[in-house]
């Protein structure tokens, strides 16, 4: 009877315990959100969509450069990143289906993805701004570029052998090449989950810091040069957090805050289209 | 290669383009290890491996460098991120996967992801701005009072509580690591088949009985996986520690010191570098990174494949 008893209150306590990990997860979660939110409000306004950022400890003025830096390189990133990505996760899932090389390039891109990306700025460094002796926006968009590859890669592997091998089948018996195959059935099948891949991805590297610290470095004017130095919102918002200013710490903040929302939003509206896609 | 050479020329173009593609996963690997490499040997022939890994002194004035206060830090915070980490995240995986009212279960679950989805500099900013103030003046001083008597435990928490030191970095690094583990964790327990679960039971079995014995077991190889991936994520980890660690290379006992990481001393230095011996000393502390995450990633992604096999079965 003892026995019973003892084994049902160890059950129950580990049982406590597990419940308040989930609650400390959830703790977390909340404190950090609502942390960014308060303090990321407050620093909102008009000025720091439209104005560039005034001299150092000199208060207002605002990340003008930052947002269209910072959206210059994604976009670029977005423009190198993808077609590779797609057309490797079409070679592996589709040609090469099977095959050693397949397997390789599928276990070594799961690999990429978790690789530090401070080690990719580094790389990119030394290939694309040691040579050319400045930053520039180019080297930043190649180093997120380089980080989004193996992510789309293995979605486009993923998606496109959720495809039931069935369809292509009818398509060849109709006497379709497989490139058509692939262009007119396969991807039309698979369209909706290699673009949320695609835009998961894009939401994964618009929030990276580390490989831009020494690819495009920050710059305080405006510029839609490319080849210059160039502002980011998250390299700002390091350099500004960091800072001795109340107001850049403000403005640090009210980045945050945009970054944050625009990533949680993004992820959370894909997230509900795979899930209502794929599990229905 | 027989298969290609039958196809439609528009085949063999589409083919060729995308082989392209996917050989750029390889040309990128290898370049990176062969780039880092290059970039370091004047540091690795001038300090060699052992030296340089077991040299404490970083400094850029007399041109001696060694990584051992960088690996040290990176192997502190990653240890203590990891023993915070596993067990809380178990627990959020047995909490999903038993314990939780369905209904509950998908809200909770993406609302654990979301963890994973923040960007890791806004870990590092809420980090220096909300919880480092908050160890330094309420947990730091707590943590001393308790232990700070006890011989040995008490030089851990020596020393004036700043907040910016490893214990805070530790903190930050392991609620960002807990998703991967408990998302990890989570499917690898909706796997074991509910016959085994209701056979335990049936011997009358209590439910932690079941977790402990029956689910855990049959899910181990997923959830080392998960582990090993965190700790491959941990050691690579910049912004959410950059900001908390202060960024001092010494090797200290205490946790409310400050330190460095590779990855903080990257983040801080790489721009500053103004010898080549310097620059070609943190290419090598890169490289040595490279190496370390690519190794324990790949053990990772064993496990994940072994337990992928051992489900089909």
């Amino acid at each position: 009877m003892d026995l019973k008893r003892r084994r049902k209150i160890q059950g129950q306590i580990a049982l406590m315990l597990s419940t308040l990990a989930a609650l400390s997860g959830l703790f977390w979660l909340v404190f950090i959100i609502f942390d960014v939110l308060r303090h990321g409000i407050t620093a909102l306004n008009l000025d720091l969509f439209l104005e560039d950022p005034a001299p150092p400890g000199v208060p207002g003025g605002g990340l003008r450069n930052a947002f269209v830096g910072h959206f210059l390189i994604t976009s670029v990133a977005t423009i190198i990143g993808v077609p590779i990505g797609v057309l490797g996760g079409t070679f592996i899932a589709e040609y090469a289906r099977g095959t050693k090389f397949a397997r390789l390039v599928s276990v070594l891109s799961d690999i990429m993805v978790s690789v530090p990306s401070i080690v990719v700025g580094t790389f990119i460094y030394a290939i694309l701004v040691k040579p050319f002796g400045h930053f520039s926006g180019w080297a930043g968009a190649t180093a997120l570029a380089f980080i989004m590859i193996p992510v789309v890669l293995r979605t486009t592997e993923d998606m496109l052998k959720l495809v039931p091998w069935t369809l292509r089948e009818a398509a060849f018996a109709l006497g379709a090449s497989y490139f058509h195959v692939i262009k007119d059935v396969v991807y039309r099948a698979a369209a909706t989950g290699i673009l949320t891949g695609i835009i998961l991805a894009i939401a994964r590297v618009s929030g990276e810091t580390a490989p831009l610290l020494f690819t495009s470095f920050n710059n305080s004017y405006f510029t839609l040069d490319m080849s210059e130095p160039m502002a980011s919102l998250t390299v700002t918002i390091f350099n500004y957090a960091m800072g001795p200013y109340e107001d850049w710490h403000e403005k640090a903040w009210a980045a945050a805050f945009i970054i944050t929302v625009g990533i949680l939003i993004i992820t959370l509206i894909t997230r509900s289209i795979i899930q209502w896609r794929y599990k229905n | 290669m027989r298969r290609f050479l039958n196809l439609p020329a528009v085949d063999l173009i589409f083919a060729l383009v995308s082989f392209s593609a996917a050989f750029t996963v390889l040309i990128l690997i290898l370049s990176t290890i062969l780039v880092l490499y290059n970039e370091s040997s004047l540091a690795i022939h001038r300090f060699g491996l052992l030296n340089f890994i077991f040299t404490v002194d970083w400094d850029p004035v007399k041109e001696v460098f060694g990584a051992a206060a960088s690996l040290y830090g990176t192997l502190i915070t990653t240890v203590l991120a990891l023993s915070i980490a596993i067990p809380v995240s178990i627990g959020i995986a047995i909490f999903l996967t038993e314990i939780s009212p369905h209904l509950l279960r998908t809200p909770i679950g993406i609302a654990i992801e979301m963890l994973a989805a923040i960007p890791s500099i806004i870990y590092g900013m809420w980090g220096l701005f909300t919880l480092a103030p908050i160890m330094a003046d309420y947990i730091e001083p707590a943590l001393q009072k308790v232990f700070g008597d006890i011989p040995l435990i008490g030089k851990l928490f020596e020393g004036t509580p700043m907040g910016v030191d490893l214990l805070t970095a530790s903190i930050i690094l392991s609620i960002m690591i807990t998703p991967f583990i408990a998302s990890i964790s989570r499917d690898a327990f909706n796997l074991t088949p509910d016959l085994v679960k209701e056979s335990a039971y049936a011997l009358g079995a209590t439910k932690w009985e079941v977790i402990r014995d029956v689910v855990i077991p049959y899910s181990k190889l997923g959830v080392y996986g998960g582990i090993v991936l965190a700790l491959g994520r941990a050691l690579g980890e910049t912004m959410a520690v950059a900001f908390v660690l202060g960024n001092k290379h010494q090797i200290t006992i205490s946790l409310l010191d400050a330190a460095a990481t590779i990855t903080v001393t990257l983040a801080n230095e790489f721009t500053e570098a103004d010898t080549d011996i310097y620059l070609s000393s943190l290419f090598y502390l890169a490289l040595i990174l490279f190496v370390l995450s690519f190794t324990v990633l790949a053990v990772a992604k064993f496990f994940l494949l072994r337990a992928e096999k051992h489900y089909q079965r």
